[in-house]
């Protein structure tokens, strides 16, 4: 017993060391990123680490409004891509950033499990209390555009749930625990297990990324050659793959 | 009043009738075979590991039997032999457990209203019949209090009150006196000597102790290694003692006499001792333990009454000890080691001073074993 | 006086380290009200959120307490009392939620329990019931990472206790129900009180499991973690001012119990 928890420990510790000695020497760029452009920044991240083999970008993906708090807060990141224009503009308000460059741009779909189980044909479906309907909080972008499109179209939609995030809103539709929510389009061309039913054409909420390298980046020159990347053909070419559209 | 010849009704007349085949997993087996007629009491008296807490499981529903059978007055309890087993809450056999096992969360009266409440006696007839054991055990007053602000003998009344609550078929006293201390285990005695005699049913006495089953009992089984060695009448044991372990406790000294406030005047001796134990006036039953008698060369110091000048009447090797027997005024047997026999030069003939303390001359009533 | 005098004598290496180890939980808290915007406290206690959440956060805990206790009072008994083959392996299961992430948690209950469950999706289809996206799934989710606290804390006592009681009982002629009840109950109450406190605190505090299973509806699913949550990327003053509600609910409860159940009889 005694022997076990003496190797237990000691076996901790050197785990402990390794990872805080371990790694390679390449230069290091945190990028703070919305997490409904998880897929997107993960091939950005391979591409532009195939490009510039002395930097290891470290992506960290989170609500646009956590980042904000870890950024206000002093994080040590370099760059911030959001998901709307005012996280970003709270963040240039707080001096975390001079300025900011749209880099994309995303439109609203209702999701839906394969197979639309509960046969939701439009927007207006939504208000029926018979069906399941998670919509993102509304203290995250997500969530306060489909409120927006809900606005537009004079839907007082049914909730059900009001998820953390865009991620957690598409496990459950892929689940099938929920029948129908409102996400980005990008977020149903990347699940398999949903279907997007198109809104009404009628309706029109601007969606676009700002990003920005931070006034408090460590390593701004590479934070820089990050943000130029995304800017790039090349990074722009993986954002549409992804089925970002231009700002 | 009333409750009590309830009790003691409940018994009926065949007593127990029992042949304990158990096998434990460490590979010891016990088998022995026991009769106890209503009524009686029968002590089974035995060295640690003997299998007395088995015998208190099997008979108790705790452990079943391998082999042989359990009955109780013509009702049978355990026989594998086909198939029966009376689970322990249907057994009606009264345990007082060696060191009681009260339950601490509940009053004195709600342990002792423990078994009839269970056994679907309503509230009000329980506590009524609680009441009155209690009352008979002298102990009424502490109804209220919780066992664990009970003195050693109080806790073994109600212990033995909470048992007889039950009405049980068969008594049952595991070591009911091993957690005393030495001072209160006479007084103890007495008490629980009155208690055997008022259950009708038969008793069985689980002792290590040869004074409990010497004074207690009408009958003694010796149980050794998970076997009966012998059974039979306190007499019976001292004079023809069947195996070394029998030889060593049948030494026992037992004296008849009167106690008068702790001064013992014996029938059969011109010689008086003095004991530490004033609870049993009058006609009494005398034991002293061989091992309690010192032998000295010279006069020792101490109580005079209880040291006295004498010869030795034999030497004979007991084992690991010699038993000396004295001659006159006190024929007693003591065992000492073989190296202070041959310190003291102790032979058949040899001039020695024999002393015993008073805390270590245990009394119960002449009366007890008449019941 | 014995007592005091060991105190005094303690080893300064424990007190140091003891002290340490309560600045842990100390400093967080003195963080939290270093934070909190005392003179608007009252409005943003007062606020429909809070209040929907609070209500609803007494609501479940207290009830999955309550069911932990009717369900894993007897698990224990079983997992302590019971030789049957594979009990170490159901033992780790019933623990494992104390370990497990409880969003892992949440998620597994989806599976089993959801719409599209193993055990969901026929009582469902059979009753049109639904446990996720209701108050029972609140609840449901709270049993879920509660119950093991009390379980593990009540099977310790049962195993601990020396069943000759529950034995002396039995030749009194108690049912073995009987015995249970009015013995073996009794007399681990104070790990049973122990255990029902752990479990309602756990599931007071309870967020992972509840936001995947049950989701986030205020007034229907949100409890005061997920309000804490929620309040974070919106308003961190209001957050500031639920989490104290929380403290203050627990610390209240707590301090409470310990000197009603705690102070006396322990050591039986």
């Amino acid at each position: 017993m005694r022997n076990g928890v003496a190797t237990l420990a000691a076996f901790t510790i050197v785990l402990l060391l390794s990872s805080c000695s371990g790694g390679d020497d390449r230069e290091t760029v945190l990028v703070m990123a919305a997490s409904s452009l998880t897929d997107a920044f993960i091939e950005i991240e391979t591409a532009f680490e195939a490009a510039n083999p002395e930097i290891d970008v470290q992506l960290n993906l989170a609500g646009s409004a956590s980042l904000l708090e870890q950024i206000v807060q002093g994080a040590p990141a370099d760059v911030f891509a959001s998901a709307n224009a005012s996280t970003m503009q709270a963040v240039v308000d707080a001096g975390a950033a001079n300025t900011s460059t749209p880099f994309a741009g995303n439109t609203l779909q209702i999701a839906v499990p394969l197979g639309n189980p509960a046969n939701v044909s439009d927007i207006a479906d939504l208000a029926d209390p018979d069906l399941l309907v998670g919509l993102c909080g509304e203290q995250v972008p997500c969530g306060q555009f489909a409120r927006q499109a809900l606005d537009q179209a004079g839907v007082v939609a049914s909730i059900d749930t009001n998820e953390g995030d865009v991620r957690a809103l598409v496990t459950k539709l892929e689940a099938g625990e929920l029948d129908a929510g409102i996400v980005y389009a990008t977020d149903v061309i990347a699940s398999p297990e949903i279907e997007g039913i198109a809104l009404p054409a009628n309706i029109d909420v601007a969606i676009t990324y700002p990003i920005a390298v931070l006034t408090d980046s460590p390593n701004p020159d590479l934070a820089r050659t990050f943000f130029d990347f995304v800017l790039s053909a090349r990074g722009q070419a993986l954002l549409a793959d992804a089925g970002f559209i231009a700002p | 009043m009333v409750a009590w010849v309830n009790v003691m009704s409940s018994a009926g007349m065949t007593g127990l009738d029992t042949h304990l085949v158990v096998e434990r997993p460490d590979g010891f087996v016990l088998d022995l075979a026991i009769t106890i007629a209503p009524g009686e009491t029968l002590a089974l008296l035995g060295p640690n590991g003997a299998g007395k807490s088995t015998t208190v499981e099997a008979l108790a529903g705790l452990t079943p039997l391998d082999g042989g059978h359990i009955v109780l007055t013509n009702r049978v309890l355990d026989r594998p032999a086909t198939n029966i087993f009376v689970p322990p809450e249907e057994r009606g056999i009264g345990v007082v457990f060696q060191d009681y096992l009260l339950f601490d969360h509940l009053s004195v009266l709600e342990n002792v209203m423990f078994g009839p409440v269970s056994l679907g006696e309503a509230k009000p007839q329980a506590r009524q019949l609680a009441e009155d054991l209690l009352e008979r055990l002298g102990i009424r007053a502490l109804g209220d209090r919780k066992p664990l602000h009970l003195s050693g003998g109080q806790a073994q009344r109600v212990a033995l009150a909470r048992a007889l609550a039950s009405k049980p078929d068969l008594l049952l006293l595991d070591e009911a006196l091993a957690a005393l201390d030495v001072t209160t285990r006479g007084t103890l005695r007495r008490v629980l000597a009155q208690h055997l005699a008022a259950f009708a049913g038969p008793r069985l006495l689980i002792t290590h102790d040869p004074t409990d089953a010497f004074l207690l009992a009408d009958r003694i089984a010796i149980v050794e290694d998970g076997r009966l060695t012998q059974v039979g009448s306190a007499e019976d044991i001292r004079r023809r003692p069947a195996t070394p372990y029998v030889a060593a406790l049948a030494g026992t000294n037992l004296l008849a006499g009167v106690n008068r406030g702790g001064v013992l005047t014996l029938d059969d001796h011109h010689h008086g001792l003095q004991t530490a134990d004033t609870s049993v006036e009058g006609p009494v039953l005398i034991t002293v333990h061989p091992t309690a008698i010192a032998l000295h060369k010279q006069q020792p110091s101490g109580s005079p009454r209880n040291t006295w000048e004498t010869t030795v009447a034999s030497v004979e090797p007991l084992g690991d000890t010699t038993r000396i027997t004295l001659a006159n005024p006190l024929p007693l047997g003591v065992d000492i080691t073989p190296g202070a026999t041959a310190a003291l030069d102790l032979q058949p003939g040899s001039a020695v001073w024999a002393s015993v303390k008073a805390t270590e001359i245990s009394v119960a009533p002449a009366a007890a074993r008449d019941s | 006086m014995s007592g005091r005098r060991i105190r005094q004598r303690a080893p300064w290496q424990l007190v140091a380290l003891g002290s340490i180890g309560a600045a842990v939980f100390v400093l967080p808290l003195v963080g939290l009200i270093t934070r909190t915007p005392w003179s608007r406290l009252g409005e943003l206690v007062a606020s429909d959120v809070v209040v929907d959440a609070l209500k609803l956060s007494l609501l479940t805990s207290v009830l999955a307490a309550f069911i932990s206790l009717l369900l894993g009072v007897p698990l224990a008994w079983v997992l302590a009392r019971i030789n049957f083959p594979g009990r170490h392996i159901v033992r780790a299961i019933v623990t494992l939620p104390m370990v497990l992430p409880p969003v892992v948690g949440g998620a597994a209950l989806l599976f089993a329990l959801g719409r599209r469950g193993v055990i969901g999706e026929p009582i469902n289809d059979a009753t049109g019931f639904l446990l996720p996206f209701s108050v029972w799934g609140v609840v449901v989710a709270n049993v879920f990472v509660a119950m093991p606290f009390l379980v593990v804390t009540v099977e310790g006592a049962l195993r601990n206790l020396d069943g000759r009681h529950e034995a002396a009982a039995a030749t009194l002629g108690a049912s073995r129900l009987t015995v249970f009840r009015r013995i073996t109950l009794p007399m681990i109450s104070p790990s049973l009180r122990a255990g029902l406190v752990l479990a309602w605190a756990r599931a007071l505090g309870e967020f992972g499991a509840t936001v995947t299973f049950a989701g986030n509806l205020q007034g229907r699913t949100q409890t005061l973690p997920l309000a804490v949550f929620v309040a974070l990327e919106q308003d961190r003053d209001t957050a500031v001012a639920i989490s104290l509600v929380l403290v203050a609910v627990s610390l209240a409860v707590l301090l409470l119990l310990r000197d009603r159940w705690w102070s006396h009889g322990s050591t039986s």
